[in-house]
């Protein structure tokens, strides 16, 4: 009974460590598939304008002055087509695509819209933002006189798939795009403003022939973007930026519910042990008269600490097994209940078996190290005190 | 005939050190030659149990010598004792002392198992003959909880038995035990030893019991005063 009751005990917090453990995995690979799937690792773009003083530098005459900065123009990046080639021979990054940002407007009849237009070479682009996946109505298609839009756009401007738009550019040129497909982000601004079109289209708007404003990156580790991008910063001269370092926020969070996890988890597995080492506390003091006749019976001082320690060690693999059993099913019925309104899971099923491993392995040893104060107990009794109690 | 046991000026206090110092054990001499089968009695708080934990190597003297089939145990680390005695002594005692979890079958291959830490097909042969041998064939899987006092302690001597010691430290074996009893419990003791020469120190109030032994040594106030043939 005793036992039943500590297997279920050490099964509870197995149980728990492997639930939320999972959990926490779960919702990280959903947070950072969401993080990575709609953005670059790297963005690469012309340096900042800056305004430069005219006066020398002088040791004696200390200019009182208020630089005003510069509003940044749309620039193209410098020799881009020759950085992108520097790139796509890094082994560190698997795909590399040019885009050109701009904004404009969206007319059609009396109404208009200001919209973010971005130029892309769907070939290249679609490696990188997985655009197609989030498309609702239409094909991703864009010729140079196709336009890509926002579920919320087309709803504002009344239009659907093959639908004509009247598209204005900063240049103030009109271009009669045709709707191509229509996208839901998941995102009620980018589904309002966002629209892709061709590159050609986007430069012609823009009045930047043959020019581009970022150069996407996708590399082969995420976690090592922020390396590579001060790489390609100091290699090329250009601003390449991290999804790391522009999601600072997204980490810090990620981290604080690592730490918070790792608390709780940490005291449970403490409850645990202390559960193990009262048991085996009280199992040395029912025993005393047991361990005193394996004494006389030649049974060594060493064989008897062994006898505990395993004991100890069972306890936490035998409660670890029904606790991960526990912790998996319960975290699949938890996966399966906890829905959004229309049915989708809130985040990805992961449960990685070397996390049952882990739990089983660190289960056991906790046994063990509990089991150590009372098996020395044991092992130190004198056989003569132990058999007469 | 070969000495199995021999004391010399063993002494043991308690409390050593400290005001309250006592010696209950003071200057002992003794031998036991293989095959004996020697009651030891006393007074009870003579020293008997004390004696006969030392001689078993469940204590240690405070002073003097022991020696056990020639080898002195003065020098022998905890390890080494240990392993002294559970090849060359066998313990019966009045409470049996079984481990009630397991059958009897199970507490006779209990010193086997000590030394070699696994079971084996001969090991278990070795109990059922043992059992076959106290007349407890048809019990050998009943629990231990499950037995008569009588059957209990002829489990414990065949326990005792189970490594061929060479000693057999046997104290108050009957003190709990009916007439019947005893006389089936003492006489398998008696055959063990004069089948195999296993030499027998038998703690006893039981003069009768007694004077059926080879010799009585009497303990008082933790020395031994007398040591006679029983049959003489």
């Amino acid at each position: 009974m005793q036992t039943i009751f500590i297997v279920s005990g050490i099964a509870l917090g197995v149980g728990v460590i492997v639930f939320m453990s999972a959990l926490l995995t779960s919702l990280q690979t959903s947070f950072i598939s969401r993080v990575l799937t709609s953005q670059p690792h790297i963005q690469i773009s012309a340096p900042d304008e800056f305004a430069r003083p005219l006066l020398p530098p002088s040791t004696e005459i200390v200019p009182v002055s208020v630089v005003q900065q510069p509003a940044q123009r749309l620039r193209s990046i410098d020799q881009w087509q020759n950085i992108m080639r520097e790139l796509a021979q890094r082994t560190d990054i698997a795909y590399v695509a040019a885009t050109l940002s701009a904004s404009g407007q969206a007319v059609r009849g009396d109404a208009s819209r200001s919209i973010s237009i971005t130029g892309i070479d769907p070939e290249s682009y679609f490696n990188i933002i997985k655009l197609p996946d989030f498309i609702i109505l239409g094909e991703a298609r864009l010729t140079s006189e196709d336009i890509m839009i926002g579920n919320e756009l087309a709803k504002y401007l009344g239009v659907t798939v093959g639908d004509k738009l009247n598209i204005t550019g900063a240049n103030k040129d009109v271009r009669v795009l045709t709707i191509s497909a229509i996208f839901d982000l998941g995102n009620g601004g980018p589904n309002r403003q966002s629209t892709f079109v061709a590159l050609r289209t986007a430069q012609s708007l823009s009045n930047l022939a043959g020019g581009v404003s970022t150069i996407n990156v996708t590399v082969k580790d995420a976690y090592a973007a922020e390396t590579i991008a001060k790489e390609i910063q100091i290699s090329t001269g250009k601003k390449a930026e991290s999804w790391i370092a522009t999601n600072s926020q997204f980490f810090t969070a990620v981290k604080s519910q690592q730490i918070s996890f790792g608390i709780i988890e940490g005291f449970v597995a403490l409850s645990v042990a202390f559960g193990i080492a009262s048991v085996l506390v009280v199992s040395v003091t029912q025993r005393s008269k047991d361990i005193g006749i394996l004494r006389a019976m030649g049974t060594s001082q060493m064989q008897i600490l062994r006898i505990f320690l395993l004991q100890g060690g069972v306890l936490g693999f035998l409660g670890s097994i029904v606790g991960s059993l526990m912790g998996g099913l319960g975290f699949l019925v938890f996966h399966y209940l906890v829905r959004q309104s229309d049915g989708k899971e809130i985040f990805p099923f992961v449960l990685q078996p070397i996390l049952f491993f882990v739990a089983m392995l660190l289960a056991a040893s906790t046994g063990v190290v509990a089991a150590a104060i009372p098996a020395f107990r044991a092992a130190k009794l004198d056989p003569v005190v132990a058999m007469h109690g | 005939m070969v000495e199995v046991l021999r004391i010399e000026r063993v002494c043991k206090a308690y409390n050593t050190g400290t005001p309250a110092e006592v010696e209950v054990l003071h200057d002992i001499d003794l031998t036991l030659q293989s095959g004996e089968f020697v009651a030891l009695m006393g007074p009870s708080g003579s020293g008997k149990s004390t004696l006969l934990n030392i001689i078993g190597l469940l204590d240690r003297p405070t002073s003097g010598r022991l020696f056990i089939n020639g080898e002195e145990t003065g020098k022998l680390n905890d390890g080494d004792l240990t392993k002294l005695r559970g090849h060359s002594i066998g313990f019966i005692f009045q409470s049996h002392y079984l481990i009630s979890a397991f059958t009897a079958l199970e507490n006779v291959m209990m010193p086997m198992l000590v030394d070699h830490n696994f079971p084996t097909e001969e090991m278990k042969t070795r109990a059922h003959n043992l059992l076959t041998e106290m007349g407890l064939e048809k019990w050998e899987n009943n629990l231990a909880n499950n037995m008569s006092g009588g059957q209990q302690q002829r489990v414990a001597i065949g326990r005792a038995l189970a490594m061929s010691p060479s000693l057999i430290l046997a104290d108050e074996p009957t003190g709990n035990l009916d007439t019947v009893s005893t006389d089936t419990v003492f006489d398998l003791m008696r055959n063990v030893n004069l089948k195999d020469k296993t030499t027998f120190l038998i703690v006893t109030h039981n003069l009768d019991l007694a004077k059926r032994c080879d010799r009585i040594i009497d303990v008082v106030d933790g020395r031994i005063v007398n040591s006679i043939g029983a049959k003489l």
